[in-house]
């Protein structure tokens, strides 16, 4: 199976084809077909897994990466552009965490998008996105990954608005795409630039190995991670590119959970996991100094989770949460920390997946996703759906034994031992707010006076079994870190270099750094839930300071107001102006100018060539016929004697003629 | 005997029937003055196969007969009807050709 994983991309694409052509005519409207597909995907990811697992390994726990090039896509010269696979720990994981997450999103969704008016067009989007996901993941060669990455953000683009005749979510859909493309840009000119260090080459583990051997001078490698950097800021959603996130909620809450939580956003993270020679060469990792992911990945963990304070949308505060985790993934990698990073990658996906759902479910109960307004008491009518949310903001905010609690000790432990005690501040700091902005979160929905109408009742149960799925997996993937099972299932021949320098691999389990983030983590809870159970703490901002806070937070920094208002509009609004200007001087010129010519053309045309020059031209032969006709008309008598007469004459010329060449 | 005896007298038949077609009017003189020279070429070919000791001048004299044959056929049969329609056979009076 490891040598067919070309299978992956190939089923789903295959299913968005007939769901799309076959799609409506089907009895469940083709959502049988994404199923089915999913499930496909899902054993074989499942059998890959467990034949990756028992592949033969070296006593540093090193398999021996699968790969396989299926077939030149173009050739240019000597450059070779071919597709292939590359299939290793990492690809594994990712497999199978796509695959699982996207199965139960199917299902889900069969619930909650039943009678939605483009029914059939939603699973056809979910199938095509499952598929270049997972043709992302396979890929061995930067161009194809690109491939599979612009494929995702067209995916995410159709189903943010899916919705679209509100212009709000046309907007968010509009939102997230260009975002996601101005760091796409960076992406771009990063892989071209590495593919001519490389030697013409897009081979992720040809750059890799160069990467660290010093094979490509420092200053490309350099700006080459800078590049790719650039397009993991704007997939995976950091600062300061992270905007669009909280606005792609518009889209159906299963989307957010498979998109905008677990599979998607999380590329970048794969990217830069996957290219992490490159990274790691080129922002000097080894030197253990501060660098760029770990500063964007810190920054982004803290400005997040403060602005899921002053969410009243429970989906944005998801959304703010997840960003914050995404930096805390990225802050992972940037330390060094390589297996803790895609460790939180493998968990986060599990338990945040299930609190969207879990909000899906909410808002399929009470029709908003507004906390303030519409929600609050929940937890009576909606025990189900209680249960898996609070054991999913438990798994969040790190509780032991769940499975947030593994990853993020992994992270805050890496950048401990690797030497960056700001960033283990960080960890611990963003451990706090995200348990206490959770608890806000759980208070506000389910606890408390019911603030909606009418009466809410617990969702069907395609829509729990994901749920209690998702939660047993957010209870039990951490557990994979006992024994460091997931470090050495994952354990790659690139990184083993990395490791033997920062040794992430060898560090046992840190009983105090645990206990520490844990006491942290409850602290969080603690404070948040008295603020809200016992309603101790300030009800009103009166410190001046304080209320400057808030109006930052709620206007979200205010970056979005300089995204819209001042970078596009101070840049708009002149381009806007000076294609005016070129449109009224330079383009109506140019346009008026071609008639102005081709008018005198057209008449010079009509007088000279055609009155003169082709007129004349027929004028004159039928003219010069008739005087020829006339002239010739004389020879003709009719006479039978006359035309014998020159008929023997001219062949006694021709006689002579004879006579005198022979003789 | 020699050849140019033949010679002459083909080339004295020719004259005639040239002399016959450009200068009688009358329409049958001037098909039998183009059958005098088609007996003249016919004289021709003989004496040159007979000379060269080869049969194809006899069988070329043969085809030339049978064609003049069919085309003295064809010839009378107009002149016959350019008669009907006009009494008259003098071929300057017939000039329907004139451009």
């Amino acid at each position: 199976m490891l040598r067919n994983a070309w299978l992956f991309p190939l089923i789903p694409a295959v299913s968005f084809w007939i769901i799309l052509f076959f799609g409506k005519k089907l009895p469940k409207k083709g959502s049988e077909v994404g199923i089915a597909a999913l499930l496909a995907c899902w054993v074989l990811a499942a059998i890959s897994a467990v034949q990756w697992v028992r592949l033969p390994h070296s006593k540093e726990h090193l398999r021996e990466p699968v790969e396989r090039h299926l077939f030149n896509w173009f050739s240019n010269g000597k450059v070779h552009i071919r597709f292939g696979i590359h299939v290793d720990g990492l690809t594994i994981m990712m497999l199978v965490v796509v695959t699982t997450i996207s199965l139960l999103v199917h299902i889900y969704s069969t619930s909650y998008m039943e009678g939605d008016r483009r029914f059939t067009y939603y699973y056809a989007a979910l199938s095509l996105f499952t598929a270049s996901m997972l043709l992302l993941v396979v890929s061995d060669n930067l161009l194809q990954l690109l491939v599979g990455w612009e494929l995702v953000g067209l995916c995410s683009f159709m189903l943010i608005g899916h919705w679209w005749e509100e212009k709000d979510n046309s907007n968010a859909a509009l939102k997230a795409f260009f975002t996601t493309r101005t760091g796409d840009v960076g992406l771009m000119i990063g892989i071209i630039i590495l593919f001519f260090a490389a030697g013409q080459t897009f081979d992720i583990a040809r750059i890799n190995e160069l990467a660290l051997n010093h094979g490509i001078s420092h200053s490309l490698v350099l700006w080459g991670a800078f590049g790719l950097f650039c397009g993991v800021i704007g997939k995976s959603a950091q600062f300061p590119l992270h905007t669009w996130l909280p606005d792609a909620m518009a889209g159906p809450t299963p989307v957010s959970a498979l998109i905008h939580a677990a599979t998607m956003v999380v590329a970048g993270v794969y990217l830069v996991a996957r290219t992490y020679g490159v990274f790691y060469s080129g922002f000097s990792m080894q030197v253990g100094g501060v660098n760029l992911v770990a500063i964007i990945g810190g920054i982004t963990v803290i400005i997040a989770a403060a602005l899921a304070f002053v969410q009243s949308d429970i989906k944005k505060v998801l959304a703010y949460s997840t960003i914050s985790q995404l930096g805390y993934m990225v802050m992972a990698l940037g330390v060094g920390a390589w297996t803790a990073g895609i460790f939180h990658l493998f968990t986060h996906a599990f338990f945040k997946g299930l609190l969207f759902l879990g909000a899906g479910s909410v808002s399929h109960a009470v029709h908003s996703f507004d906390m303030k307004k519409d929600m609050g008491g929940l937890k009576k009518w909606m025990p189900q759906t209680h249960t898996t949310f609070v054991i999913g903001s438990l798994a969040l905010a790190g509780i032991f034994p769940l499975a947030g609690f593994w990853s993020k000790d992994e992270i805050l432990l890496g950048a401990s031992k690797n030497g960056y005690p700001l960033f283990l501040a960080v960890g611990i700091v963003g451990a706090f707010m995200t348990a206490a902005y959770m608890t806000r979160c759980v208070y506000l929905t389910f606890y408390g006076e019911f603030r909606g109408h009418g009466h809410p009742h617990e969702s069907p149960k395609a829509i729990t079994v994901p749920l209690w799925i998702l939660t047993v997996l957010s209870i039990g993937a951490g557990w994979l870190s006992i024994g460091q099972t997931f470090s050495k299932w994952t354990a790659n021949e690139t990184f083993e270099f990395i490791n033997t320098k920062v040794r992430t691999i060898e560090h046992p389990f840190n009983i105090g750094l645990a206990a520490g983030s844990t006491v942290v983590a409850v602290l969080g809870i603690l404070i948040a839930g008295l603020y809200y159970w016992r309603n101790i703490g300030p009800r009103e901002v009166r410190n001046p300071a304080a209320k400057a806070g808030y109006r930052l937070l709620v206007n979200k920094y205010y970056l979005d107001d300089l995204y819209t208002g001042v970078i596009v509009g101070g840049i708009s609004g002149p381009i806007a102006r000076a294609a005016y200007w070129i449109n009224q001087n330079v383009i109506d010129g140019v346009v008026n100018g071609v008639g102005v010519a081709t008018r005198a053309v057209g008449r010079f045309t009509y007088n000279v060539i055609d009155q003169k020059g082709v007129d004349g031209l027929v004028n004159g032969a039928g003219f010069s016929a008739e005087e020829g006709g006339s002239i010739l008309r004389t020879i003709q008598t009719g006479r039978v004697q006359q035309y014998a007469a020159v008929m023997f004459g001219a062949a006694f010329v021709f006689a002579v003629v004879l006579y005198l060449n022979v003789t | 005997m020699y050849l140019n005896e033949f010679l002459l007298l083909a080339a004295f038949l020719f004259c005639t029937g040239i002399y016959g077609v450009l200068a009688r009017r009358n329409g049958v003189l001037v098909l039998m003055s183009v059958e005098l020279i088609l007996n003249a070429v016919n004289i021709n070919l003989v004496a040159f196969g007979a000379f060269r000791h080869t049969v194809a001048g006899q069988i070329f004299a043969l085809f030339v007969i049978a064609v003049a044959a069919a085309e003295v056929g064809v010839g009378l049969a107009i002149v016959l009807l350019i008669y009907r329609n006009k009494r008259s056979i003098d071929l300057s009076e017939i000039d329907a050709l004139k451009g």
